[in-house]
């Protein structure tokens, strides 16, 4: 069955993953494609009828001529320049890509696309989105003879830490050698748990809660220690958030490290 | 373990934006070639790159810069792996003359299997209308055929190709255009493990086997020879063509005598597929000129024989074309 992630694992043993599009995303740029198409195609031939009265003939010729370059040719031309989007797939953040992650071909855009006519049987492209749903790279049948893959681009969110961190101060930077032994000894397991649980504090039944923070701070005191003066009076919550302060903004400028002078 | 990560980060930096100025001028200019000492440094970059991302990745505090690290080396990657043969800006010119003939060779078992499909099918068409006259009313979907021959010709040669006098060109583009959206759709059949294009193909031929037997059990054999020669040398060869890529396709599919996963086979074969198809499209636009221009014209416009001896010089450089040409320099696949 299809998965929704495609990871290719290099010789020098990086894994990176692209993230597979459905049918229905595909679906949806394919209509805002078509759109586009039928806009264009207007534009020829309104252009061909007032110019048209000159020489009818010839002028309809290239129309015909244009048209028909423009419904085959607009996805393969723009698949091209725009390195495997058309307009549709740009809209929705798809992009066409090679199957194993080399470089996306011309022979391949043009297959997938000369293609497109099996795949839009008997209409609706239900036979491309069947094949889409049934096969393991969630690609319709121009994919498989291209080997290409449709991929989703989202634009990432960073997880908003202003709402966890509040840049006020911490005491846990007093301490930058310890601080530095924390982000050290912290397994990004140990990171990722810390900032779920801060992000996701309101979810959680109060004692759950409370147990939960008691526990992560009995851990990460394990870690590392910090003296009495750096955590005298912190409530769990507070010293959970200074670790992940500590743990997700590493770069603190020096000017930030330094203490603030006495007025 | 990345203990200082804004030192980490200034130190590397340098080289992760070399890489990326390397891979944008890779992009944007697919004709260029590195010099041996230029890809050893994209190569050494593209190692420092991926070093770097399996450092940081044992601890994600920075998601956005593992993300860029990421698309760098899955960008590398696609040029430091890519194997097959980039294609050349060489010209068209080469391309037709050259490298279609010479995949047409390659793949001429497919051109035969289309010829004899064709062949059996034009049988199947002219034996059934000689046998049985109602089939023609089944067998031919076009209104003016389905009249007796030699009115046609009558009506035809009365004309002298005038009714076409305003829209030769219009009905020369709507020929080019038809015939090439009936090549791909031979072609993309072949999706169907070559069956809907045996199909197509089989249909094709009892098409022109019924109208063919039609006419020539009419008496009117001069008239289909001069009307259909001209444009009909090139535009059925180049529908067999597409057929050929569609077998090739549907024969890839099924794998036969290829050990190669699925897709290996099919990648092997794409940059032929789409040759053949775009050879075809040439010789369609040439159909089509022919077709308007000079198919509808008959006696006593312009004699049968000469059309005839137009479409059998057509036909013999065709062949010539296709056997000969590229024959001097190897196959460069």
């Amino acid at each position: 069955m299809r998965a929704n992630t495609l990871i290719i694992r290099t010789p020098e043993r990086i894994e990176f993953s692209l993230a597979l599009a459905g049918p229905v995303t595909r679906f949806l740029a394919w209509l805002i494609d078509l759109m586009c198409l039928t806009a264009g195609l207007v534009l020829i031939w309104l252009f061909a009828l007032i110019v048209g009265w000159a020489a009818p003939d010839f002028v309809f010729a290239i129309a015909t001529l244009v048209h028909f370059a423009v419904q085959i040719g607009y996805g393969i031309a723009t698949e091209w320049l725009w390195r495997g989007q058309t307009f549709g797939k740009r809209v929705m953040r798809l992009r066409v890509m090679d199957a194993s992650g080399l470089r996306l071909r011309f022979s391949q855009i043009a297959i997938r696309n000369l293609l497109r006519f099996v795949d839009s049987l008997p209409g609706l492209y239900l036979v491309g989105g069947s094949a889409c749903l049934l096969t393991r790279r969630s690609q319709r049948l121009g994919d498989l003879a291209a080997s290409t893959i449709v991929v989703r681009q989202p634009r990432f969110s960073e997880p908003d830490l202003r709402q966890v961190l509040p840049g006020k101060y911490n005491s846990f930077r007093d301490h930058p050698h310890l601080a530095a032994r924390l982000r050290q000894r912290a397994t990004p397991q140990d990171a990722a748990v810390a900032l779920q649980a801060l992000l996701r504090r309101d979810d959680f039944d109060p004692a759950a809660r409370v147990a939960l923070f008691a526990d992560l701070v009995r851990h990460f005191r394990e870690l590392t220690p910090f003296p009495q003066e750096a955590t005298d009076g912190l409530a769990d919550e507070q010293y959970i958030r200074n670790v992940v302060d500590v743990l997700y903004r590493p770069q603190v400028s020096p000017r930030e490290l330094e203490p603030v002078a006495p007025a | 373990m990345i203990i200082d990560l804004a030192k980490f980060i200034a130190d590397e930096r340098p080289f992760w934006n070399e890489l990326e100025h390397a891979l944008d001028a890779l992009e944007n200019r697919p004709d260029q070639r590195f010099e041996i000492g230029d890809a050893r440094r994209f190569h050494y970059l593209y190692q420092r790159a991926s070093a770097d991302l399996a450092r940081l990745t044992t601890f994600a505090t920075e998601p956005q810069l593992r993300r860029y690290l990421e698309s760098l080396v899955a960008r590398a990657y696609g040029e430091v792996h890519e194997t097959r043969r980039r294609a050349t800006v060489t010209g068209w010119w080469r391309w037709f003359t050259a490298t279609f003939p010479q995949t047409f060779r390659r793949h001429r078992a497919a051109f035969g299997v289309t010829l004899a499909i064709t062949l059996l099918g034009c049988a199947f068409g002219g034996l059934a209308v000689g046998l049985d006259p109602d089939a023609k009313e089944t067998l031919l979907p076009f209104a003016h055929l389905q009249g007796d021959p030699a009115e046609r010709v009558r009506q035809e040669e009365e004309m002298q190709g005038q009714h076409l006098d305003e829209a030769k060109t219009l009905f020369s583009s709507f020929l080019m255009t038809h015939n090439t959206r009936v090549a791909i759709t031979t072609l993309a059949l072949g999706m169907t493990w070559g069956i809907g294009t045996l199909i197509t193909l089989f249909y094709n031929g009892v098409i022109l086997g019924a109208v063919a037997g039609d006419y020539i059990l009419a008496g009117q054999t001069a008239f289909l020879l001069g009307w259909l020669m001209p444009h009909g040398v090139v535009e059925i060869p180049a529908i067999l063509i597409a057929g050929q890529a569609g077998l090739v396709l549907g024969r890839t599919l099924i794998g036969w005598g290829d050990r190669a996963p699925l897709g290996a086979r099919l990648r092997a074969v794409g940059r032929d597929l789409v040759t053949l198809i775009g050879g075809v499209a040439i010789l369609l636009v040439w159909a089509g000129i022919i077709e308007a221009f000079l198919s509808q014209y008959h006696e006593p416009v312009i004699p049968y024989w000469v059309k005839i001896t137009f479409g059998a010089v057509e036909l013999v450089l065709l062949i010539l074309f296709l056997t000969l040409a590229g024959r001097r320099d190897a196959a460069p696949q």
